[in-house]
Order: structure tokens, then sequence, then C-alpha cells
């Protein structure tokens, strides 16, 4: 049982340090979900298929991630607010190696 | 005016069960949905996704669901009011409830079930400035009738099926078909992304990527738009035309029944479930993905059991008094108002010599 920290600047700006577990097969989007980071049915929408693009997020450390893949691509591609540094939440695994990673949430899409 | 006994909101899986639970008590059932086809998520999002925790089924995919539960309706005969969304709600002098719809369908119930899911879904705007201006003056986010289209300059924006389906479809009938996108891949079925590529070398669909729509112009009508090619450096082009169709997929909005004076909690409806998911007006109930309560967990199998609940409840507010015992499927069989009678065969009782 091990836990990381991540940091998670919310869609009001505010800073929140917050523990995940390794070991339960967690994402980031059902990391800020299980934190209520943002208000229920504003984020992670489609339940993490990428599907929709409500829990894209921004990655401001220079942790190594998993590539993209071809769904997490496309979806992107379709976003609003999408920069360089844009991922789904949903498609990154919360393991080890992300541990103090800084993430900040893109605006929700009006 | 559209008569029932219960008018449900949404004709998503748990929608679509409440009609098979209200028949077994011989009560019988309307649907409103936002979308043209039943099903909500499951038909609209993710018919191709696989399901594995529907009780009884190992594995089986979200649009067999779907059509499973149609057929298992069927003898219960609903009514549907598609590709239109439940607008406003009043309550008559006689208790019962008047649903009306954005195209102004009326319809009448003694029990109103929301099973709305995660609302209704809504066209994603992008983020142009001044798209408000253009909208229905050159703007479109959804098409209804091509033919509007006729010999009509068209700019479609996007990158999905939709996108690519009706840049195909139109280049049949409008003068100019001019499809941006934002990235040189197309998320579609590989057939369409083919027949694109091909009416694209036949010079009758003009494709522009990786480029993106970022200004719209025009005195009262929209007449062009600037569309940015993300080249280095980037490069921007006037396009003239008649219409800007942006097809940027669907986002679910709670919409106008957050304003039906329910109590609303985290983006959901509040209800008693305790006993009978009813929300804080008597005789409007909450049942799916759309309502809830303490230890509330949004699963499709959980919006099959609310729905049952539900039903049991509305029999009694519609036969008030009535003496109701629940009859099992495999005792009672199923008698629908079609006229078709399902039940188990009868046993043989016979000595054999």
């Amino acid at each position: 049982m091990s836990d990381i920290l991540i940091r998670i600047k919310d869609r009001e700006g505010n800073l929140h340090e917050v523990d995940a577990s390794t070991d339960m097969n967690l994402n980031l989007m059902e990391v800020v979900r299980s934190y209520e980071l943002a208000p229920e049915g504003t984020l992670g929408i489609c339940g993490g298929m990428a599907m929709c693009a409500s829990c894209q997020c921004y990655i401001n450390s220079d942790h190594k991630l998993p590539e993209k893949s071809d769904d997490e691509e496309a979806m992107l591609s379709e976003a609003f607010y999408v920069r360089q540094e844009s991922r789904l939440g949903c498609q990154i695994r919360i393991t080890e190696e992300l541990h103090g990673l800084e993430v900040e949430l893109a605006p929700e899409e009006s | 005016m559209i008569k029932t006994d219960i008018l449900i909101i949404g004709a998503g899986p748990t929608g679509l069960f409440a009609v098979f639970e209200a028949g077994l008590l011989q009560l019988k059932c309307h649907l409103i949905d936002a979308l043209p086809q039943p099903g909500g998520q499951l038909a609209e999002i993710y018919p191709k996704k696989p399901i594995y925790d529907i009780p009884g089924f190992p594995e089986i995919l979200a649009g067999e669901l779907v059509d499973n539960l149609m057929e298992q309706i069927r003898p219960f005969q609903p009514g549907f009011t598609l590709g239109e969304r439940a607008e406003t709600i009043e309550t008559l002098e006689d208790g019962t409830f008047v649903v009306t719809t954005n195209e102004g369908t009326r319809h009448q119930a003694p029990v109103v079930a929301i099973a709305g899911g995660l609302g209704s879904f809504e066209p994603r705007k992008p983020l142009i400035d001044n798209i408000g201006q253009f909208e229905d003056k050159g703007v479109a986010y959804m098409l209804k009738d091509p033919e509007v289209y006729r010999d009509k300059r068209v700019l479609i924006a996007g990158g999905g099926d939709s996108a690519l389906d009706w840049s195909i479809f139109l280049s049949g009938v409008a003068k100019e078909v001019t499809l941006v996108h934002r990235r040189n891949e197309f998320r579609g079925a590989l057939d369409s992304v083919e027949k694109v590529r091909e009416l694209k070398h036949q010079g009758k669909i003009r494709l522009i990527t990786p480029a993106e729509v970022v200004q719209l112009e025009g005195a009262d009508r929209l007449e062009r738009v600037v569309v940015r090619r993300n080249t280095e450096p980037a490069e921007d082009i006037r396009i003239e035309l008649d219409t800007f169709i942006p097809l940027f997929g669907l986002s679910p909005k709670l919409g106008p029944i957050s304003k039906w004076g329910l109590e609303i909690e985290k983006n959901a409806i509040r209800v008693d479930n305790t006993l009978d998911y009813q929300t804080n007006i008597p005789g409007i109930y909450a049942i799916g993905d759309v309502n809830t309560y303490p230890g509330k967990l949004k699963l499709i199998l959980c919006g099959f059991h609310e729905a049952t609940l539900m039903c049991q409840s509305a029999y009694q507010r519609i036969n008030p008094g009535k003496k109701y015992v629940m009859k099992y499927t495999t005792v009672g069989g199923i008698h629908g108002f079609d006229g078709s009678k399902k039940e188990a065969p009868k046993v043989v009782v016979k000595a054999i010599d």
C-alpha cells in the first residue's frame, strides 16, 4: 500500500495537495472526483472512456507520462482550451512514478 | 395533448426499463428525449462499448442492451416524443402534471418520472467570441433539413463521424462544402474517412487541415469566416459562405429541469431513497443517474432497481387505496397492451405406464 502526493490546482485557482493510492487502479480524473475538487457532473462526465473532455488538465511538472492513445489524441483535438501540456485525466493511471505531479484543471466548457 | 399514466423524461436504460415495470402494473408510459433515438448515453456516446456489470449478462454491448430493452418493453406500447427537450412543467387543479417540450408538444400525466441521466445532450459550441450573434443567422449546430443547404456554400468544422457524414451528404446537395479540422487525422468509421478522401480528390469537398475557424464576420448575417491554418507560421484564410456548421459533439446539461422547483444537489435531483425515489414535489420522481441520495451509485443496475420501486409508488398514487400484491413474471407472465401474452408453459402431469 503506497500513496503518492499530487498537487492539483482547481478551476478557481485553489491549490490542493492530495494523497492518491497507487494500488486501486485509479486514474487522475477519479482522484479529482474522490476529493470533490470540481462540482459533481462537471468532471468525468463520460465516466473515463476518453469520450468527453471534461477531465482535461494541464500537466505543469515534467513527469514522464504514458503516451496518449489514439482515443485521447482524437478527443483532445476536438476539445476547447487545449494547450501543449493538455491531457485527459481519465487516461493517466496513478503510479508511483507520478509522485509530486503538478496538475491544473482546465476550465469547464460552458 | 398526449395523455399517459407515467410520463418518463429520458429514454435511457432506466427510463426504458421503467416502461416494463409499469406495464406489469397495467400502467401506460410515454417517454420524452432530446436525442432523436432511444437509449440515452448508451446509444449516443458508447453504443459499441461492452458493459460487464448487467446482472445475467457477462458482457453486452451498450447498443445491444438498448435493443434488448426496446424488445422487452414492446408489448407495453410506450409512446415516444424524440428529438424534443422537456422544457416546462405545470400542475393542474386535479393534481396532474403537464410537461411541454421546446417544440410545444404537451403531455399530461398524474406521475412524472425524471430519468434524465446527465441531462439533455446539447451541441458543444466552439469558443469564438461573436458566435452567439450569428446563431440562426448563418451558424447552425445541428442539421435537420438538408434541403436548406441546397446550392449554398457551407463550411463544416469537426473531426468525428458527424462532421464526416454530413460533409459527404452535403457534397451532393450544397454548392460548396469545406471541411475544417484541427488535425490531419479524423476519428470516424473507416469508410467515411475513405469517402471524404475520394470526394476531396474529385474536388467535391475542400479539406483544410490542420486548421480551425477563429473568427466570424458579417454585417447582419454571417458572410465569411477566418480559418487559421496551423502551419508555421500560421496562415489565415477568409472563406465566403452561407452557413458555418460546427460539429463538436454533444455534452449533457441538466437544463430546464433544474428550474422546476426540485431540490438540486451536486447537479442531481435529491430524492427519498428510503422509499420510492420521489422528489420534494409529490408525484414527481427521479430515477437513475439524474438523482442523488446518500450512497448513490450511478450504475445502470441501480437505475433498474429505482425504476421498479418508483412504479410501485406510482401505482399507489394513481390507484389510491387499491389492494395490490407484487406478482412474479414466472407466475403472472406478461400481458401486453397489444394483446400479446407470454407465460410459463404448463407442466404436464401424467402417469408413466
